[in-house]
Parts: C-alpha cells; sequence; structure tokens
C-alpha cells in the first residue's frame, strides 16, 4: 500500500526493543527467550552497571554462536557474586581459576577444544577493570600476540570493586577511591597515569577491538556479533558503572554510561587490525559535569570548596577524545541510528 | 544421593534458590498516566490510543478507537481548534505531533473505505428525544443509540448539521465530508424530522411519550448593537452571512467590507467576504491582537488572505460611504477604554460578529430550570432540571466550538443512560497527569513535524475550495510515530532489557510486563529508564 517505507519507529534504535521493528532487527535483550546467561538471585548491588553488561554481552554471544560458548571468569565481582558455592547464576558452561590467569586459562580452553576438534564452541575469557589491565595483563598481553581464538571482555567499573574500591590502572583522574583519597592539592587519583587498555589492544595489532557502554544495548550487541566472526584474539571494552564505587544512585546506573559517552569522556569505537573503522558520534553533547556531578567519587570537584580547576582538566580529555575519534563529526559511522531498512 | 566430585560436599543450585527480592525497599509498580492530549481533549478522546493503533499502521483500529468517543473523525480533523496540540510534550521537544492532520487522515480513510460505526446497543425500550441536529445533538444521538435507546431527533432547518453547515465555511469543512459522516450516524437508525421547529418543550415530550430529552438548541441568534447609520448604509450579521453564503445565496457585500468583532466567527466571516470578492476586507476590534478571542492560526490564515486588522476600534457611526471608529486603549486590567479620538474606514457594509445568543423560548412553560446570563444551567451530568431534561453545546455555559459540543453530547448521552437506569452518573477517578518531566526523552528519535499541503494563495482567495489537504499514508504513519506515548506503555522493551536481575517478564502481544518481585532489587532503573514514565516507584511496606 506504501509507495516509500517509512523509515522512522518513534524509539527508533535507542530502545531496548520495539514493536514495530521485524524480528531480525530486534535486540538479543528483547527477545522473551534470550538466553539469561547471568539468572535471576545473583548477589550483586542493586543497580549493578557489571551484572548488567555481563548478561549482555553472553546473552549476545551466546545468539552468535548458538550457544555453543564456554566462559572464562577471573576473579573479582562478577565471579564472586554469581557463584556462592553451591549457587550458581551462570547458564553459560563457566570456568574460574585465578585473579590474574583468566586469559591464559581460556587460551587454554582453545586449545583444548582445537585438540578434541570442536572449534565450532567458542571461548570468551572476561574479568574486571583490575584483573584485566593489572594483574592479568601479562596473560592478556600473550594471549594477544599469540593470536589465541578467545574473545576477551573487560567490564570496567573503574577499580577494585570486590575488595573495597582500590584504585586499578584503569581508575580516572581525581576520581576518589579507598586508596586515593579526596585529600590534598590533587585530591583523588592522579592525573596522567592509567592504562587506555583498547588502545594497547589495537597496539598488538589484533583483528578486532572495541568500546561499549550498558547505555547503547545495540551498539554492544553488534559488536560482541561482529567479534564473534573472527578467529583470533579479539576484546570488548564494557563501562560499567558501579553504583557503590562511584557513589551514583542505583537507578542511574545507564543514565551515568550514557553520560559518559555523551561528554566524551569515555569514546565509543570499534576498530579492526590496530585501525579505528567507526565511532558512534555523540547525540547531545553534554558537558563533563553533567556525568561527574552524578558521583560522589567526584564529590569534591563540586560545592563550596569545589575544584573547577579540575573539572576543567577532565574537560580538556573529554575534548581531547572528542577530536581524536571525531565524535562530533556527522553521522556516518556508527550507531544509535533512528532508521533502519525495514 | 548422587555421589559428588572430590572436595565437595553440597551439591550445585542455581542461584534461583536466592530471592533478592528481599532486599527492595522499594517496588516498580507500571502505571497508566493521563497523557496531556487526552486530558486537553473536549470531545474526550483517547488520542494516545488512537495514535498507538496508528502507528502500527493498523489504521482501522486507530479509527475504532477514535470514533468510539467521537464519530465525527473526518469533521474534526478539519475544524477542530486541536487544544491537544497546544499541550502535547512533544512540542517541548521539537513541535507537536500533528494530531489533527491525522486525524483526518482516519476519517477521510474511514469514508472511502466505508467503515461502519459500531452497532446501536440492544433495545431498553426507553425513548430519548434530542433536539438540535448540531455536533451536540447528533453526537448524544450517537452514543444514546449505542446504549440501545430509541432516539427522536428534530431540528428546524431543512439539513442536519447546526452550525457545522450553517457557519462553518466551505473552504474549512467541505459539506460532502460533513454529510458521510452525519449519515453514518443516522444509519444507526434514528428518527430524523427537519423543518421542525418544537415550541413548548413539555408537549411535544408528552405528545411523543419520551422518557428523557436533550436540549441542543445552540445558539443563533446574533447579537446587534445600535449603530447610528445613514439610510444608504449596509448593515448585517455574521451568522445570516455565513448561513445564506452555505445555502449558495450570499447577500451582496460591496467591494470594502468592515467586519466588527474579534471570535471567530468574525475571522470566518471576514475570509468569507473575501472570497465573495471584497477587496478590502477589515476586521475592526476593540482590543488588540493577544486578547482576540479568535483561535491563532485562524487568524494568521486570515491575514494570509488579505484580511487587514483595526485593532483598539470601536465603530461609533456608519456614515453613507465610511466608518466612524473611535480610538481605544486598554486600562490596567485589560479592559478597552474611549479615547475620544476618532478615525475613518470606507466601507460599504459593516458586518456585525459580536456573539450570539440563544432561543431558549420553548422553556417558558419549564419549571425548574435556571436560566443564567441566557444560557442553561446545568449539573456534571448535563441535567437541566430533575425530570430528565438534559442541555448541551452552546446553550449551556462553556466554550463555544463544535468539540465542545461533541464531548457534551456525549456526557449527556451517558447522563441520560444513568438517568433512565435510576442511577447518578459517576465518573472513573482520572489518572495522574502525564508531564513532560515525567518523560525520558533521550530515547525518542528526533523527527520534524509534517506539514500538510495548503492550497495555493490565489486560488484561496477566489474560491470556496478547501484549503489544507490531507497526509499521504506514509506521512500519516510518521506523524503517528513521532507521538510519544505520553505515561502509557507502548512495548519498547526497555525495562525487560535494563533490568540487572531479569525480575521483568515480557508477556508478549500487547500485554506488556510484569515484574518478578521474587527477584527484583528496587534498583529503579526500569523506573528511570522508562521513555514514557509508566513505571512508577512506591515505598515498599516493611
Ligand atoms: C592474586 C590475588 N590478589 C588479590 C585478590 C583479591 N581480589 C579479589 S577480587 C579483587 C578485585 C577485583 O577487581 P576488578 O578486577 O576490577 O573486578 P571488580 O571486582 O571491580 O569487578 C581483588 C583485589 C585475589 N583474589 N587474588
Ligand atoms: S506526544 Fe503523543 S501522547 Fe504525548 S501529548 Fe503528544 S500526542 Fe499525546
Ligand atoms: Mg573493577
Amino acid at each position: 500500500m506504501t509507495s516509500q517505507p517509512v523509515r522512522f519507529y518513534q524509539v527508533g534504535s535507542f530502545a531496548v526493543g520495539n514493536r514495530l521493528f521485524d524480528k531480525e532487527n530486534r535486540t538479543v535483550q528483547s527477545d522473551p527467550h534470550r538466553s539469561n546467561s547471568l539468572d535471576s538471585g545473583h548477589r550483586a548491588c542493586q543497580g549493578c552497571g557489571e551484572a548488567l553488561g555481563a548478561r549482555y554481552a553472553l546473552d549476545a554471544a551466546m545468539r552468535a554462536t548458538g550457544g555453543q560458548l564456554i566462559a572464562v571468569n577471573a576473579t573479582g565481582c562478577l565471579e564472586v557474586f554469581s557463584t556462592p558455592y553451591p549457587e550458581t547464576s551462570w547458564r553459560v558452561a563457566w570456568l574460574h581459576s585465578l585473579f590474574a590467569n583468566a586469559p591464559a586459562v581460556a587460551t587454554g580452553v582453545a586449545a583444548a577444544l582445537k585438540v578434541k576438534g570442536m572449534q565450532d564452541v567458542r571461548v570468551v575469557g572476561q574479568a574486571g577493570d583490575g584483573g584485566t589491565v593489572d594483574i592479568g595483563f601479562g596473560c592478556l598481553s600473550g594471549m594477544f600476540e599469540r593470536n589465541d581464538d578467545v574473545l576477551f571482555i573487560c567490564y570496567d567499573n573503574e577499580a577494585y570493586m570486590n575488595t573495597g574500591v582500590q584504585r586499578s590502572g584503569a581508575t580516572p583522574p581525581a576520581a576518589r577511591t579507598a586508596t586515593t583519597e579526596a585529600v590534598g592539592a590533587e585530591p583523588g587519583n592522579v592525573f596522567g597515569q592509567g592504562k587506555d587498555l583498547p588502545r594497547l589492544a589495537m597496539a598488538h595489532g589484533i583483528d578486532y577491538v572495541a568500546t561499549a557502554t550498558v547505555a547503547d544495548l545495540h551498539d554492544l550487541e553488534a559488536k560482541v556479533e561482529r567479534a564473534m566472526q573472527f578467529h583470533g584474539a579479539r576484546y570488548l571494552h564494557i563501562l560499567v558503572p558501579c553504583p557503590l564505587g562511584w557513589g551514583s544512585a542505583p537507578n542511574d546506573t545507564i543514565r551515568v554510561a550514557r553520560l559518559a559517552a555523551e561528554s566524551g569522556i569515555f569514546p565509543v569505537f570499534e576498530a579492526e587490525h590496530g585501525e579505528v573503522t567507526a565511532v558512534s558520534p555523540i547525540r547531545h553533547r553534554e558537558p563533563v559535569e553533567s556525568y561527574l556531578s552524578l558521583q560522589s567519587r567526584y564529590a569534591h570537584l563540586f560545592g563550596e570548596h569545589g575544584r573547577p580547576d579540575i573539572v576543567a582538566r577532565i574537560q580538556a580529555i573529554a575534548d581531547h577524545n572528542i577530536s581524536t575519534y571525531g565524535l562530533l563529526e556527522e553521522q556516518a559511522v556508527g550507531t544509535g541510528s533512528n532508521e533502519t531498512s525495514p | 544421593m548422587k555421589e559428588l566430585p572430590f572436595a565437595i560436599t553440597l551439591e550445585v543450585g542455581s542461584s534461583h534458590a536466592n530471592r533478592t527480592g528481599s532486599w527492595r525497599v522499594e517496588r516498580p509498580v507500571y502505571v497508566d498516566r493521563m497523557p496531556p492530549c487526552n486530558n486537553a481533549c473536549p470531545a474526550g478522546e483517547n488520542i494516545q490510543r488512537w495514535l498507538y493503533e496508528a502507528e502500527s499502521g493498523d489504521y482501522e483500529t486507530a479509527w475504532r478507537q477514535l470514533a468510539d468517543d467521537n464519530p465525527f473523525p473526518a469533521v474534526m480533523g478539519r475544524i477542530c481548534y486541536h487544544p491537544c496540540e497546544t499541550t502535547c510534550n512533544r512540542a517541548q521537544l521539537n513541535e507537536a505531533v500533528g494530531i489533527n492532520s491525522i486525524e483526518r487522515f482516519l476519517g477521510d480513510l474511514a469514508i472511502e473505505r466505508g467503515w461502519p460505526l459500531p452497532r446501536a446497543g440492544s433495545d431498553t425500550g426507553k425513548r430519548v428525544l434530542v433536539v438540535g441536529g448540531g455536533p451536540s445533538g447528533l453526537s448524544a444521538a450517537y452514543h444514546l443509540r449505542r446504549l440501545g435507546h430509541e432516539v427522536r431527533l428534530v431540528d428546524s432547518a431543512p439539513e442536519l448539521g447546526g452550525m457545522m453547515r450553517y457557519g462553518i465555511p466551505a473552504y474549512r469543512l467541505p459539506r460532502e465530508v460533513l454529510v458521510a459522516e452525519v449519515e453514518r450516524i443516522i444509519a444507526l437508525g434514528i428518527h430524523v424530522e427537519l423543518d421542525h421547529t418544537v415550541h413548548d418543550i413539555e408537549s411535544e415530550r408528552r405528545n411523543g411519550g419520551f422518557d428523557a430529552v436533550f436540549l441542543a438548541v445552540g445558539a443563533q441568534l446574533a447579537r446587534r448593537v445600535e449603530i447610528p447609520a445613514g439610510d444608504s448604509s449596509r448593515i448585517l450579521d455574521a451568522v445570516s452571512l455565513l448561513h445564506r453564503t452555505a445555502e449558495h445565496d450570499p447577500p451582496l457585500l460591496g467591494r470594502r467590507v468592515a467586519i466588527y468583532g474579534g471570535g471567530d466567527t468574525a475571522v470566518d466571516a471576514a475570509r468569507t467576504a473575501r472570497r465573495l470578492g471584497a477587496t478590502d476586507a477589515v476586521i475592526v476590534y476593540r482590543r488588540n491582537r493577544e486578547r482576540m478571542p479568535a483561535h491563532g492560526d485562524q487568524i494568521e490564515e486570515a491575514i494570509e488572505e488579505g484580511v487587514t486588522m483595526r485593532w483598539l476600534s470601536t465603530v461609533s457611526r456608519f456614515e453613507g460611504d465610511h466608518l466612524v471608529l473611535e480610538k481605544m486603549r486598554l486600562n490596567d486590567k485589560g479592559f478597552p477604554e474611549p479615547t475620544g479620538e476618532f478615525d475613518e474606514l470606507d466601507a460599504d457594509s459593516l458586518v456585525l460578529a459580536l456573539g450570539q445568543d440563544t432561543d431558549l423560548s420553548l422553556l417558558d412553560e419549564e419549571p425548574g430550570i435556571t436560566i443564567e446570563e441566557g444560557v442553561i444551567e446545568v449539573s456534571p451530568a448535563m441535567m437541566a432540571g430533575g425530570n430528565g431534561i438534559f442541555a448541551g453545546g452552546d446553550a449551556v455555559p462553556s466554550e463555544r466550538t463544535a468539540t465542545v459540543a461533541i464531548g457534551h453530547g456525549k456526557r449527556a448521552a451517558r447522563g441520560i443512560g444513568a438517568y433512565l437506569a435510576g442511577q447518578i452518573l459517576v465518573d472513573p477517578p482520572c489518572n495522574e497527569l502525564a508531564t513532560f518531566d515525567h518523560l525520558n526523552t533521550w530515547y525518542y528519535s528526533d523527527a520534524p513535524r509534517t506539514r500538510r499541503p495548503e492550497l495555493e494563495q490565489a486560488r484561496r482567495q477566489s474560491t470556496f475550495d478547501e484549503i489544507f489537504g490531507g497526509l499521504t499514508e506514509d506521512n500519516a504513519l510518521f506523524e503517528a510515530r513521532r507521538c510519544l506515548s505520553c505515561g502509557n506503555c507502548f512495548e519498547c522493551d526497555n525495562c525487560f532489557g535494563v533490568c540487572p536481575d531479569n525480575a521483568v517478564i515480557k508477556l508478549g502481544g500487547s500485554a506488556r510486563y510484569e515484574f518478578d518481585y521474587d527477584f527484583c532489587k528496587g534498583c529503579g532503573i526500569c523506573a528511570q529508564e522508562c521513555p514514557c514514565g509508566a513505571i512508577d516507584m512506591v515505598p515498599e511496606r516493611i
């Protein structure tokens, strides 16, 4: 009856689902029969971003592999809250060994599968930022360098949350943690250090590296899907706000993640063979203040004895990201479009 | 017992045994809030709901939902002043949803496809007399038939429609559209008697054996003022100008026409004068534009068509070929005061558009009815007297628009239904308003409004052809999808997706969702990320 297809769907692809989309364009999460890899009853805090990110990523990986998936987990919140003996929340084949060695164990699992001729079964390694950028980094770098057939996912909540919010190599400048207190001339974590793991992964020249947040589900799922098309080492870095460690309201988890991306403080992009191939453009640019002020780990930057100079330095980092990745360039690549071809 | 691996003492269990719902101090609940459009609709349409149906391209269901409240979608889609769009939350994002143009699209499609109105209800054996075949009377007749009452509809004019036929100019409402929608109502089995003037309501009621009466006699008497005028001066009123034009017998106006008044009728009269050949159509109004009661878009369209305005002026005299106008000023309270300064305006004729009164002589013998400032006092159920006399439309105190009249008709039908059943009409409690701050607008696509095609200027000034065209199906669908579904779940799956505890159950179809309180920890992400504000967090009673 229509001459031209209507390319507009009310919430477009921003929301989780859309009754106006045809089945193929819907997210895994909108499917009532999704695998729920991480089941109810887990002991993560209210509003845990890591629990959400893990279910998003593994459910997508389950769909991409037709359920032929083994997950290897490092020590950290995700492991602790999901598997207090003798319970488990995992509905995927799941393995935990140590804090430092998840990438190596994943390598081993992949090698075993190869020996057994079961290469249709795919392997995901996963860890928190501590397990990835600090203690697990040696193993991870080796896994990259050998190009082992593993997708490694870092759930980045920017500190060692499980042991009480200690600073990690991924903790951002000025953030207060148990080990970077908000005192002195440079309160909170120091500027200029820390590791940009997506960049380090790209430097290994591996097939696929991407970043994502729990605020853009379509994007996150598309990246897992894409990653599963490669055989070899792949890396996905997902920003997962932590209400407890960040001092944000439990109901703000997604909002905070969205503001991280919309302010430019967390660039969302993907790279293949060491080159950035796509970025998620910022839809409505926000100053970093909108992002920082929702989190009490930055409380010392605001109020009567606030530090606008430090906020300005953080803004400069965001601005730098925006120009480095071209986050404000016309909506050429990336996701979050309000259109789809029916 | 199954043999366990070395050093393992307990069997593996699922975390499902761990009811994390006990952590909760607040629980999410699904709510339906009142969308501002519905709240503003004088005809009580469930706009958000029919837009929802239209969004999926199911226009027939959308139209049925619409016609359930208002049997005139095609008429409304043309002449309603759409207060819904004024309050639409989308306006705060970019521009209001073009509700009125979608309504017209649905209305026109229904006529084209011949979709019938819902059938009459099963016979109650009660008889109702409806006096007046305008929007209010027709709406009441429609709703009364659906309740199963027998309806006799009488009107003193030769055709049905009231002001929709004899007042509103054809360039805003082509008559064939009106006829199609009126005929569809009459087809529900309404007994119509035209050219029949009711002089005494009591005897009319007794003779016909009616159990209740609905008075919707409108306001047809043009208000006049004494204006000193020379013999050759032509003064006439807007009601008869519009009426005669509608009957294809327009009066002679000359080339320079002054219209006295500031309401929608004055604007209709001025625009009609332009189409009848007037080179000058000048509206004389004693206040300024801000205080003009006519609707803004009507004023703008009139100005586009070359109608001009003399603000802050009253007509003192009509001297042969010109009017003498007195200049006014507004005092602190905004009332116009004479200044003693005068001005002239060349004019061949003067059209008075100073408001209309209701002829209520049919109630002269009727006890127990209160008439205040020329209109009938009514209860919330539109009841005028204790013995089953109801009234609505322009004959009762209200804003005088067709949409308000249609709303009155519906309300009165319900009031009459309750009365005939020996009950009192009670309204269900009203949901809390879905204000803009209830919405999480990040999720909505940015989408500009679709404009309807306008008739080009030259044709607008000389013909009575309809000015606005309809939307195409693509445009209508796009426009419907701009709706934010304020306060009412539209199944975007956000709550289902964003719960870190999988505590939302998707019921599927259009059955929406349910919370699994065994596992909901009460984090509130679902409520925060719901685009349309359909989830509330309420404290848990511990
Ligand atoms: C070798 C070793 N050192 C220290 C610990 C204690 N420990 C357990 S979890 C954890 C922090 C994990 O942080 P991260 O990897 O960022 O994950 P998160 O809990 O933040 O998700 C630490 C220090 C350990 N289990 N093993
Ligand atoms: S956006 Fe939709 S539901 Fe909200 S006020 Fe406008 S038309 Fe009504
Ligand atoms: Mg961490």
